[in-house]
């Protein structure tokens, strides 16, 4: 079975990849209740059926922190040597990376977590 | 990376200094002033941004003075008006944004190994920027033509030439001009840190230093385009009548609010990060041993620069907004509290791991951290919106952002300043002196600042001028007024210390501190930075490669020489930092002053309305920058490989992404994207907030801006075969690019004629002002590309592009790749949104 999985690549620029995730995800529930609130689509739409749209919306993100998690970890070859990966070879700088990546997601993970609360208890626009 | 050290015998290595110190030398007398080598850059932004910081300080004082009593009559309600916001202004952007800049430009190359960042012409235009634009607003207040609306401009009292008359087009005007400079540094730095890093430092050696300002500059990128954007709109307001913020022709003040703190947010990290990071170089010097958790203070860094752009609202708590919209920002204003605490502890922890020493740069610190830390836990208590609601405007808010800035960033800056003095000098501050001013500067703030956080529970709100006596006010006012002055004669005791003179040490001790990292091997006499560009196997590799500073004086590493005359540094690759380039680099010149001074130009005869004067200075401008260009950048050099010691032959030529240039490119229009991306945000902002955005008005229509999309796209079609045809030979290149600037001008022609035609009224409604200044931004971008066409053509003709020596024609059509976004996301928007919403 081929591996959904992708391959790993080297670049400086997967350690930003959870963050993004938590900025599209902000900006899409931002967006969203502004734009239902602003022009009052309470009368067509439930307040309940978005919420439950960004709530899928959040799980689908949280998905995505944790593959990237996931690649970061393996990046850190699963946890095999420790830090402070401070080496001057290959090896130590690409771990340094999975390592920082897999900080970076846990950090994003608790700020989509933070940003999804709202959503639990506020139940209308309440302007 | 084992190759064999070089041997050179004393006469050769003697010739080689020699060489080296012409080529790198700064030029004498007036001449001075054209010097582009960053320690000069570096040290007169430096001096600047802090001699504007005392003119502010002396402005705080002067408000602190009125405040003293109740009822007092020292200085006019305007004054005050004019005071409060030139001090808010000039500390932020003329001194807490600039001061980094210049101690990056400053450090960085030593620090990461480089003889010089890749722009150095870029980094004197961005000084000379900043000094005009400086200057110019900080001097209106002496014509009593200040700007007086406070330091975030909010409208509409801004926007009403009756009440903010100039002064806010000199605060539009000046500042415009002062991001520019800003985004300027933005790129040197990105570059700088991702590619001129020296060889062996990979990613996971890089100094903290560099890794928070890596991450600053790409926040600097998509945080200063917004009030870019935000600038435009304002002063078409203010010039044209264009009603962008006005309620009564279907504009908002509150989109102003959003775009500035989408700036002003990220601001205040933008001002914080770099000064954890001159921390994060000093903890480790003094506690003698390596940072503990390096890779939670990328988490850190990284993470505190991407929430901070999820904070913005909280400064608009009080406007209105749903209440869900609050909570998602009062979230993450609390989840940013995570990666600001991670830095702190780090700092703890490699204190209490090592042993440490209380010089007064530690004193500087420390004390900066505490005070930080309150300005932070007040910070978590006004990020919840109903006790924000309770504080909103006060004394309180003063408190906390005096506590948040002051701690987080001017006693780092300090601590910085005794730290680094001898790097720049050679020789070390007082330690007397620094501890003198420590106390006086700590317990004068904290007597200055603390009651604030009284004055503005017992309501006393921001910005009032004068208060009756007996209403709980006079007390804590007065004590205020009295530490703000222990406050400002401790600061002064830091410039006097600067300013005296100092005997010089006896015996030469480059790094007095026994700091562990690379910039405290140059010797502050000469200015070719490193003498040798050594390669790096440590975090700390003055504490473990042993011989290092010895081997790079003897010429042993890379670059040990000067053969070719020029300007040398080496390039490298971004994650491993193996060498791939020797970068040349621009020398000594008029044009980056000339520059300045003509944009200078621009904007203040802008201010003033002297169309003809802006015209001039336009033109100076852009000859200017033509003449820079073409002189200046991508010569084709004399061979294609040279030498660069240790038995490595690199090229000198590179194109495309493997260039500095493209990279340039790339990361400016990231930036002038992001503006654009401001822009739309606007267009649809109007949308949201009218049941009818287009007033009944009427539109550009559909044909005019499906013609335009269609013709933007075949130009960048037509772009892209230009670069095809140019590997080939040069004549179907130039055929291809004569196409180009045809279409390009068939384009913005069509952009321009739905508006037109449809006489859309810019004054009338908010709508046809939106869909024209989309217009407008989109067409002058196209008139820069068509320009760009026409400048290739001429360097082909020239024999300076070549199939072989193509950077001109990549970096243009990178531009097009950005233009055809712009174009196709405009006539998109413009013409078919409206039929959608129908």
């Amino acid at each position: 079975m081929k591996s959904f999985i992708p391959r790993e690549v080297e670049t400086l620029w997967t350690l930003f990849t959870a963050p993004t995730v938590w900025a599209l995800h902000f900006v899409v529930c931002y967006a969203a209740v502004a734009i239902f609130c602003a022009k009052g689509m309470a009368e067509e739409i439930a307040f309940g059926t978005l919420r439950l749209g960004l709530g899928i919306f959040t799980l689908l993100a949280l998905a995505m922190i944790v593959l990237s998690s996931y690649l970061a970890w393996r990046q850190w070859g699963f946890g095999s040597g420790d830090p402070p990966h401070d080496a001057a070879t290959r090896e130590d700088r690409k771990y340094f990376q999975g390592f920082a990546t897999l900080l970076l997601s846990g950090l994003s993970f608790v700020a989509v977590v933070y940003a999804a609360i709202p959503l639990i208890f506020i139940a209308e626009c309440q302007p | 990376m084992t190759a064999e050290l070089g041997n050179f015998s004393a006469e050769e290595r003697a010739a080689q200094e020699e060489r080296l110190r012409k080529v790198w030398e700064t030029p004498k007398g007036l001449r001075y002033w054209t010097s582009v080598n960053n320690s000069e850059i570096g040290l007169w932004y430096g001096v600047t941004a802090f001699v504007f910081m005392l003119f502010a300080g002396l402005l705080g004082l002067l408000m602190r003075l009125q405040l003293a009593v109740p009822n007092n009559d020292l200085i006019s309600a305007d004054l005050f008006n004019q005071a409060f916001t030139l001090h808010g202004t000039v500390m932020m952007f003329l001194f807490a944004v600039p001061i980094f800049e210049a101690i990056a430009i400053f450090l960085l190359p030593s620090m990461l190994g480089a003889r010089e960042l890749p722009f150095p012409r870029l980094s004197a235009f961005g000084f000379w920027s900043f000094v005009l634009g400086g200057i110019f607003v900080c001097g209106s207040i002496f014509f009593n033509a200040a700007p007086s609306a406070g330091w975030f401009m909010y409208p509409p009292l801004a926007t009403s030439e009756e009440f903010s008359g100039i002064g806010a087009d000199i605060w539009l005007l000046g500042l415009s001009f002062i991001e520019v400079a800003s985004i300027a540094a933005a790129v040197e730095i990105i570059v700088g840190i991702m590619k001129c890093r020296a060889p062996g430092m990979r990613i996971n050696l890089m100094p903290m230093f560099a890794w928070y300002l890596l991450i600053v500059a790409g926040m600097i990128l998509f945080a200063f385009p917004p009030l870019i954007a935000g600038d435009i709109l304002f002063e078409m307001e203010r010039m044209f009548d264009w009603p962008f913020f006005d309620a009564e022709r279907g504009g908002d003040p509150l989109l102003w609010q959003h775009l500035f703190w989408i700036f002003g947010h990220p601001e205040v990290y933008i001002i914080f990060l770099p000064a954890i990071a001159l921390m994060a170089m000093i903890v480790p010097t003094f506690s003698q041993r390596p940072i503990v958790g390096y890779s939670w203070i990328v988490l850190a860094a990284v993470g505190t620069g991407f929430l901070s752009f999820g904070l913005w609202v909280h400064h608009m708590f009080a406007t209105g907004l749903p209440q869900i919209s609050l909570a998602f920002f009062s979230a993450a204003s609390e989840a940013v509290a995570i990666p600001t605490g991670v830095q702190i502890f780090v700092f703890i922890a490699t204190m209490l791991a090592g042993r440490v020493i209380f010089s007064v740069p530690m004193l500087f610190g420390a004390g900066g951290v505490i005070i930080f830390v309150v300005g932070g836990l007040t910070g978590v208590m006004v990020a919840l919106v109903p006790f924000d609601w309770q504080a909103h405007d006060t004394y309180f808010v003063v408190a906390h952002l005096h506590y948040v800035l002051i701690g987080g960033m001017l006693f780092p800056i300090v601590a910085g300043i005794y730290y680094y003095f001898p790097f720049v000098r050679g020789k070390k501050l007082s330690d007397a002196w620094g501890k003198v001013a420590f106390w006086l500067m700590f317990c004068g703030f904290n007597i200055a600042f603390f009651p604030m956080h009284f004055s503005g529970l017992r309501g006393m709100p921001r910005r009032v001028f004068t208060y009756p006596g007996d209403i709980g006010w006079d007390w804590f006012n007065l004590v205020s007024t009295i530490g703000a002055f222990i406050f400002a004669s401790g600061v002064a005791t830091v410039v006097i210390d600067i300013l005296r003179p100092k005997p010089k040490p006896a015996a030469r001790d480059l790094n007095p501190w026994n700091s562990g990292t690379l910039e405290w091997t140059n010797d502050p006499e000469e200015s070719w930075g490193m003498r040798s560009v050594p390669i790096i196997t440590s975090r700390y590799p003055l504490w473990d490669q042993p011989n290092l500073q010895r081997d790079m004086e003897a010429g042993r590493f890379y670059l040990p020489d000067a053969t070719s005359g020029e300007r040398e540094t080496l390039v490298t690759s971004v994650l491993d930092a193996d060498p791939i380039q020797c970068l040349r680099v621009g020398g000594t010149s008029y044009v980056t002053i000339i520059s300045a001074l003509g944009l200078g130009g621009v904007f203040i005869a802008l201010t003033f309305h002297w169309w003809i004067t802006t015209i001039i200075c336009a033109v100076i401008t852009f000859v200017a920058i033509i003449v820079w260009l073409w002189t200046g950048t991508a010569p084709i050099p004399e061979e294609p490989e040279i030498d660069v010691g240790l038995g490595l032959k690199l090229p000198i030529y590179v194109s495309g992404p493997a260039s500095v240039g493209w990279w340039a490119m790339f990361i400016t229009m990231v930036g002038d994207g992001t503006a654009f991306a401001s822009l739309i945000f606007g267009y649809f902002f109007y949308w949201t907030i009218h049941e009818d955005f287009t007033a009944a008005a009427q539109g550009p229509g559909i044909l005019w801006p499906i013609v335009a999309l269609v013709l933007f796209v075949v130009a960048w079609v037509l772009t892209l075969l230009a670069r095809e045809l140019n590997e080939k030979g040069t004549v179907g290149a130039r055929l291809a690019l004569v196409a180009c600037f045809i279409v390009t001008v068939a384009a913005l022609l069509a952009g321009l004629a739905g508006p037109y035609f449809h006489a859309m009224d810019p004054t009338a409604n908010v709508y046809p002002a939106i869909v024209w200044v989309l217009v407008i931004w989109t067409v002058t971008h196209a008139v820069v590309g068509g320009i760009m066409h026409l400048y290739c053509l001429a360097r082909s003709f020239a024999g300076r592009m070549t199939s072989e020596y193509d950077q001109d024609i990549r970096n243009v059509t990178l531009y097009w790749h950005f233009m055809a976004v712009t174009a196709v996301v405009t006539f998109g928007v413009i013409g078919l949104f409206p039929m959608v919403t129908e």
